[in-house]
């Protein structure tokens, strides 16, 4: 019998037949939240304003809580995590849609025209834009069948959301009007979470010519 | 199409002409009166004769240029706001409102004028008569509000310090009070916040000084005890809490514009046909719809302040 340590535990619990049904409602629970803030109407004097920011905040926190399983998963040896990376890089993608969406149709009414100049004439849109864009290829390619048929490619073309990440990021910090402390944090996150795996890179590297 | 929702606060509106708030109201105002012309002499006075009436909610004068639009409610105008000093984000200066001191409040007047001085604030408004404004209000950041203000014109108090001929534009100044407002200990904007008007603009009988909302004294996080109203610009020319009025020959230095101006022109009158460079101006969200309304020229107000502005280029001079 297998001796008790952290690391087995761990193993266990990720490895739980319930665990990817439990951090599915876990993702779900910001649009339940806020959901049910809108229809009793507690999101203050402009909720249209509210729930797009939020779930503009929610799909960033997504992408990030998505770039740190690799790191996680390397500093304690749980491999387990890696069971969860697709479903939450999705759910990153369908918060990225919920926010689109509000702005579509709440913010802009589908006034085409006006979101075409919104995308040219304003650079954090223009980058906003081209983040939530670059996302649908990695959305469209998360099932298994798209993992075996594109194999290494896959891997290449699921680095994309390195380039998702710092476009979002930017697109938070060109839209804030003076206060940059919010953006900051989420950049400084990213910076950590990208530095990671350079330095882990820069060490393979290393270990390989050396 | 417009959606409107009905919301549940939609009733307060009632509470404006609520009689018992304004008899309590007066009588508390005439008790201080009462101290305050016992008690202390004004800094400087513009009044010949005895303590004057304190200023008085109770008697409030309707007028012309109020719009009949729905008003935005009470908790809307008193939780949804920017004044940095008080906080960055929208409901932090309703929370920090207690922060703000406002008693005792006086205004140094100075520069081009010819009866400089420190007013307290009673001695400064000409008149304890108040009369109602409802204004739209047209934020930089495309939503609105319809507030029914309480206050005095602006143009008959500045001229009463009055301004020498070399007095084109006035300048004026929000309280500079860093051990108590926290918004003032980061450096965000280049404290004390600053705004300034050309004089006929001043003038104008639309621009108002005001002291209260919906019938009452005004709440901190509005700008107690004194602030601007030019309904025509964007909100953040309505300067809040003033203690300086400085009357100037060159066009002074106003925060936002100081702080970026590609972004935020001296005049900043409301344009739909000017874009800010982060976004469209076009249309603008009324607090309580869901849709997005037209924003108008000079936030609808073009009839009456259009011609202040004929020859100039409104595209440069936003």
């Amino acid at each position: 019998m297998q001796a008790w340590t952290l690391k087995s535990f761990s193993e266990q619990v990720l490895r739980m037949r319930l665990g990817k049904p439990l951090v599915f409602a876990a993702c779900l629970v910001p649009l339940v939240c806020y959901g049910y803030w809108f229809f009793t109407d507690s999101l203050g004097a402009n909720p249209i304003e509210a729930i797009t920011r939020r779930a503009g905040d929610w799909a960033l926190r997504f992408l990030l809580i998505t770039l740190v399983i690799s790191p996680l998963r390397k500093l304690t040896g749980w491999h387990g995590l890696a069971r969860y990376r697709r479903m939450l890089g999705l759910f990153a993608f369908f918060y990225v849609c919920v926010h689109l969406s509000l702005y579509v149709t709440l913010d802009k009414f589908f006034d085409l025209a006006e979101i075409i100049e919104d995308v040219i004439d304003r650079p954090f849109i223009t980058v906003g834009f081209i983040a939530f864009v670059l996302l649908i290829p990695l959305a469209a390619t998360s099932t298994n069948r798209m993992v075996d048929v594109l194999q290494h490619r896959w891997t290449q073309l699921h680095r994309l959301v390195y380039v998702v990440a710092m476009l979002a990021v930017l697109h938070f910090w060109w839209m804030v009007k003076i206060d940059t402390r919010e953006p900051a944090i989420y950049a400084a996150v990213l910076t950590g979470l990208l530095g990671f795996r350079l330095t882990f890179y820069l060490k393979r590297k290393l270990q390989e010519t050396g | 199409m417009l959606l409107k929702t009905t919301r549940a606060y939609d009733i307060h509106e009632s509470q404006v002409t609520d009689e018992s708030l304004y008899r309590a109201r007066r009588k508390f105002m005439q008790g201080t009166a009462a101290l305050a012309g016992a008690s202390m002499l004004p800094a400087a006075s513009l009044w010949p004769g005895p303590a004057r009436a304190a200023i008085n909610f109770g008697d409030i004068e309707k007028s012309e240029f109020s719009t009949a639009e729905e008003l935005t409610s009470f908790e809307d105008i008193t939780s949804y706001n920017n004044f940095y000093e008080l906080g960055l984000k929208k409901g932090d200066p309703k929370r920090n409102a207690h922060r703000l001191v406002t008693k005792p409040w006086s205004i140094q007047v100075d520069g081009e004028c010819d009866k400089p001085g420190d007013y307290d604030l009673e001695d400064f408004i000409p008149t304890p008569k108040l009369e109602e404004r409802i204004y739209r209000l047209r934020c930089v950041e495309a939503w609105s509000m319809v507030i029914p203000w309480v206050g005095v014109e602006l143009g008959p108090v500045l001229k009463r310090f009055e301004p020498t001929s070399r007095a084109k534009y006035v300048q004026f100044f929000t309280l500079y009070d860093p051990k108590n407002l926290p918004g003032q200990r980061r450096s965000v904007l280049d404290w004390p916040y600053r705004e300034g008007l050309r004089m006929d603009e001043a003038m104008h009988p639309l621009t108002i000084l005001a002291m209260g909302l919906y019938g009452k004294e005004l709440p901190n996080q509005n700008g107690a005890p004194l602030r601007l109203v030019v309904p025509w610009k964007y909100g953040f020319k309505s300067i809040k809490s003033i203690v300086r009025i400085h009357f100037t020959e060159s066009q002074p230095a106003t925060s936002w514009n100081q702080s970026a101006p590609r972004e935020y022109g001296f005049y900043s009158n409301v344009n739909p046909a000017v874009n800010h460079p982060r976004w469209s101006q076009k249309r603008e969200r009324r607090i309580g719809e869901i849709l997005k309304r037209k924003t108008l020229p000079f936030n609808g107000y073009a009839e009456q302040v259009a011609d202040l502005y004929a020859g100039m280029d409104l595209k440069k001079l936003f």
